[in-house]
């Protein structure tokens, strides 16, 4: 077989020391699809970026050889290497969002790439219409013309490959393709990728983060930790019998489906009802301002929740969860119905009484980047609610509460000295669920607390979560979109579609027997790994 | 001692900057980043040059009733010290560290001709037998004098400071920093030695044309630039800051109301209003005469009023900057995580979003204190700045615009205030830098 892309004892650096890329090896085949797996600041980014020499200035390169078809690219001067990079490699990168220049029409865009490399087609035009028809962009002759902001998320990602595909490139590297998209969508750009890789026969180059995704594309396999080439195999091989240890970490980390076949615990009294809740936003228009129409993010949604049991809410971005879960605690304008906690309608209260209450509801956020204050030290902000809603307990009492929840999340007791920045993704997680425990809630509301988080993290968030539900009889309203997550820790699961809740029902029941044909489209779309 | 309307406000901010010094001196958290302010050589040299026009501007705001004087003026203490330097007043222009006047004259020589020349200036050189050829030489001498006499007290200084601190002796002057620091005040110092020396004998930055020293113009410019910076600001901030995060924290009725404010503000002309009120200052200190019999302290009543009017038309660009920003904060999740945790409106303003905006507030007041020493220059250019008979840097500009046009030209009252304007604009520019980089705790880390 062909060998197109052989790199041979890789090392990158950035300033003195630290090596984040050290010594690593690889080939990639033509016609295969060869898959770089690693959790977040493993470096295989930057690998790519070598690659495509595409590094920030500060970055120092060390390697013996990066061969594109036997042709040493560490040889090339920078003017040669402007034919190279996006003529014969290919690069989609992972937020469609902000990788299209939104002043340029698809068209012109995918067209600029044909002529930047001077590749000679009879008909540009045509040739657009072409790639368009290739990645299976609906309606190419009308979209030809339409600007980024007018393709949803998924459509913008085709266009991306149609651009990379246009100079018919001998190697495409995909770095995370799918990770800012929806279950669905990311199945049918998988699919599509696939297709596409068959039809032309070049190489594929897979960089994720999601093992599971990387079984169902990949021929092989290798993966990464801090920099290092742990362990390279053949996908069948290595996800059956795994070698490295940090390999066997990883996989057993990976929350699976099969763990919803569980016993249903006892039924307990209801914590939670929502009757009728409706969150609409006005829109507005004309010189008065007048409300015209309402956007509808969440419509008429019900249901019960009980003590120390956990909730899942499921659905794509934008059907409504988040909006669902602040508009509950009343973070959010606009709301209408009934929410019940403990029996007291929360819409009757006002004021302190109000803010009393909202010592029962707790929210856990999704970006442990953004909700914390960055100017604050980490003492202060666990300390926060205590202080607004428990103003009678001094500051000698505080103090050692603050110790306790930090013991309870498993953070040492020094990091209450510590600012924010100075710690990780999951240990900011577990400092906001330590804030959010300080003021002995009965609900915490998790809104997706480990959708930014690697796998192995994730799962250890997981088990904290399951195991203060066990020792304070918590529950969770477990906002999410990751359906492995749902059975891993969820009693119930209520599935989320355009502002509605279409299926409610126990956790077996609804990831084995989903009624609805949006459940079921949901779940067939879900990457499982492949094991024998 | 008489204390005047902007020396009260000084003292005023004085306190303000001393009580929040003494409230934040053990806040643990506030070490470090003073440790790190104090450990960067840009950010200490800055601060030194700072404190030099700092104590020359604050030795000028003590003021009190001349007792030497005759007419029992109103002096600083500033202008006590320059006594000589004050006045040596010549007739016109003259050079820097001429001995002559810019300008010929017809001179009545000893043999009872007339000669048309440069006459001999009555203070500057003047103990000079033969300047053409003396000079330079004795402009060389007195300058190394002064500078080793600068230096030679710097160091006895330092051998004071190893010698009673012995157990900090390590601080003082092992760190990089530190040294930075003992070598800027050597600088600062040596250098102004030699031009006090110097301008005992000699105009060092040469004559106005009404022959004032322009050494002691600049000197005395000090304190306006530094009122106008800090007053300007004192009068602004509280309603840039309140008004810019409750706009874009609360939105909704109040912010259409802060909005149409200044909104409306800003499309009047801002020299309209300041020349109106200025105006109207004058008129009311004609009316009430008796109460305003000094110069010195009519010239501050204007100055005040210059402060204050300037503040109110110029807060209006940092209150936009802080409304966008709070906006933007406002949709964090932290902030939504203290609404949920029941913190009240005023707690969440004051704790998660004033100390997330603090950054732009010292940038641009640091932008906007050089803005306002120019646009003190412009304003005296159409005659509603600060009050011709006070000393400042927009002043001698806007008399340089004559002298830049006249043949020969005179430069030196533009380079002096340039100089002086320059270093102190820098000098603060560099230092509030590198405050908002140590006080930034992401920053912090790197």
């Amino acid at each position: 077989m062909q060998t197109i892309l052989s790199v041979k004892h890789l090392s990158i650096s950035f300033g003195v020391g630290h090596k984040v890329v050290d010594d690593i090896s690889f080939t990639i085949n033509a016609g295969e699809t060869f898959a770089l797996v690693g959790e977040s600041g493993s470096g295989k980014s930057v690998t790519a970026l070598s690659v495509l020499r595409l590094l920030p200035q500060q970055a120092k390169l060390q390697a013996e050889a990066i061969d594109l078809q036997n042709e040493n690219l560490l040889r090339q001067p920078e003017i040669e290497f402007c034919k190279i990079r996006g003529k014969r490699i290919g690069f989609i990168f992972q937020d469609p969002m902000s990788s299209l220049n939104p002043v340029m029409s698809i068209g012109d865009q995918i067209e600029e790439a044909l002529t930047e490399h001077s590749i000679a087609v009879a008909n540009t035009k045509q040739r657009v219409l072409e790639l368009l028809k290739q990645v299976e962009l609906p309606n190419p002759e009308q979209k030809i013309k339409a600007y980024p902001h007018q393709l949803s998320g998924g459509q913008r990602q085709r266009v991306m490959i149609a651009i990379a595909l246009a100079s018919e490139p001998n190697l495409l590297i995909a770095d995370e393709p799918t990770t800012a998209l929806d279950v669905t969508i990311q199945a049918q750009i998988l699919v599509l990728l696939k297709k596409i890789q068959q039809q032309t026969n070049m190489a594929l180059w897979l960089i994720s983060h999601d093992l599971a995704l990387v079984s169902t594309m990949a021929d092989r396999i290798a993966v990464m930790q801090q920099g290092k080439i742990v362990e390279t195999g053949l996908c069948h091989d290595l996800f059956n019998h795994p070698q490295h240890v940090y390999t066997q970490k990883l996989l057993a980390a990976l929350p699976a489906m099969q763990s919803c076949l569980r016993k249903p615990g006892a039924e307990t009294p209801v914590l939670l009802e929502v009757k009728q809740f409706c969150c609409y936003y006005p829109i507005r228009k004309g010189i008065f301002q007048r409300v015209v129409d309402y956007v509808k993010a969440v419509d008429d949604v019900s249901f019960k929740l009980q003590r120390g049991k956990t909730l899942a809410l499921v659905g794509e971005s934008g059907c409504g969860k988040t909006t669902l879960g602040k508009g509950l605690l009343n973070l959010i304008a606009g709301n209408k119905g009934q929410v019940l906690l403990d029996g007291i309608d929360l819409a009757t209260l006002t004021g302190k009484q109000l803010r009393q209450k909202r010592s029962d509801m707790q929210i856990v956020f999704q970006d442990p980047f953004s909700s914390m204050n960055p100017r604050m030290l980490v003492g202060d902000i666990i300390a926060e609610g205590l202080l607004s809603l428990h103003p009678d307990v001094d500051a000698y009492n505080r103090q050692q509460k603050v110790a306790r929840l930090l013991g309870q999340v498993g953070l040492p007791l020094e990091s209450s000295g510590r600012y924010p920045h100075e710690f990780s993704g999951g240990q900011r997680q577990r400092i906001c669920i330590a804030r959010a425990l300080a003021v002995e809630p009965k609900l915490i509301i998790c809104d997706e607390p480990t959708s930014a988080l690697d796998v192995s993290v994730q799962a250890q968030i997981i088990v904290l979560l399951k195991k203060l539900q066990q020792e304070q009889g918590l529950s969770y309203l477990f906002i999410t979109h990751n359906l492995a997550v749902v059975a891993e820790i969820a009693d119930e699961v209520a599935v989320m579609y355009k502002g509605k809740i279409i299926e409610f029902g126990n956790v077996e029941q609804v990831l084995t027997q989903p009624q609805h044909s949006y459940t079921q489209k949901l779940l067939a779309a879900v990457p499982e790994l492949k094991r024998q | 001692m008489v204390i005047l309307w902007t020396d009260a406000l000084i003292y005023f901010l004085l306190a303000v900057i001393g009580i929040f010094g003494f409230y934040l001196r053990d806040k643990v958290h506030i070490k470090r980043p003073l440790y790190q302010l104090g450990n960067s050589v840009t950010a200490m040299v800055s601060l030194v040059v700072l404190m030099f026009f700092l104590v020359i501007g604050l030795l000028d705001s003590i003021h009190y009733k001349s007792v030497t004087n005759p007419n029992h003026d109103i002096v600083s203490l500033l202008d006590e010290m320059l006594t000589p330097l004050r006045e040596h007043n010549e007739k016109t222009y003259s050079a820097p560290l001429s001995a002559f006047l810019y300008s010929k004259e017809m001179m009545a020589l000893p043999d009872g001709s007339q000669q048309w020349n440069y006459p001999r200036l009555s203070f500057g050189g003047a103990h000079l037998q033969n300047p053409a050829e003396e000079r330079v030489t004795d402009v060389a001498i007195k300058a190394v004098v002064g500078l080793t006499g600068g230096a030679v007290l710097v160091f006895l200084l330092m051998l004071l400071c190893g010698l009673l601190f012995k157990a900090k002796r390590q601080q003082l002057f092992g760190r990089q920093s530190a040294l930075a620091v003992w070598f800027s005040v050597l600088v600062l110092t040596a250098l102004s030695c030699c031009l006090m020396y110097l301008s005992l004998f000699y105009h060092v930055f040469g004559t106005d044309k009404v022959g004032e020293d322009v050494f002691y113009q600049t000197l005395k410019s000090i304190r306006t630039g530094l009122v106008i910076g800090t007053l300007t600001t004192l009068v602004m901030l509280p309603m840039a800051i309140s008004f810019g995060i409750v706009a874009g924290y609360f939105r909704g009725w109040l912010d259409d109301i802060i909005q149409y404010l200044y909104t409306t503000l800003n499309s009047i002309p801002s020299v309209l209003l300041i020349a109106a009120s200025i105006l109207t200052v004058q008129v009311y200190m004609a009316n009430h005469e008796q109460a305003y019999t000094s110069v010195l302290v009519r010239s501050d009543t204007r100055l005040l009023f210059l402060c204050l009017i300037l503040g109110i038309t110029s807060w209006t660009g940092l209150c936009r900057l802080l409304r966008a920003e709070t906006l933007k904060l406002r949709e964090m999740e932290y902030v939504q995580a203290a609404q949920a945790l029941g913190v009240t409106h005023i707690t969440i303003l004051w704790r998660h979003i004033l100390p997330n905006v603090m950054h732009i507030v010292l940038i641009s007041v640091v932008l906007d204190f050089s803005a306002l020493v120019l646009a003190e220059a412009v304003l005296s250019y159409i005659n509603i700045g600060v009050d011709p008979t006070t000393y400042s840097w927009g002043n001698m500009i806007n008399g340089a615009r004559l002298e830049m046009a006249r043949e020969p030209v005179v430069w030196w009252s533009l380079a002096a205030s340039f100089i002086f304007m320059f270093t102190l604009v820098l000098a603060a520019n560099l230092f509030a830098d590198k405050v908002r980089d140590a006080f930034d705790p992401r920053q912090a880390q790197r």
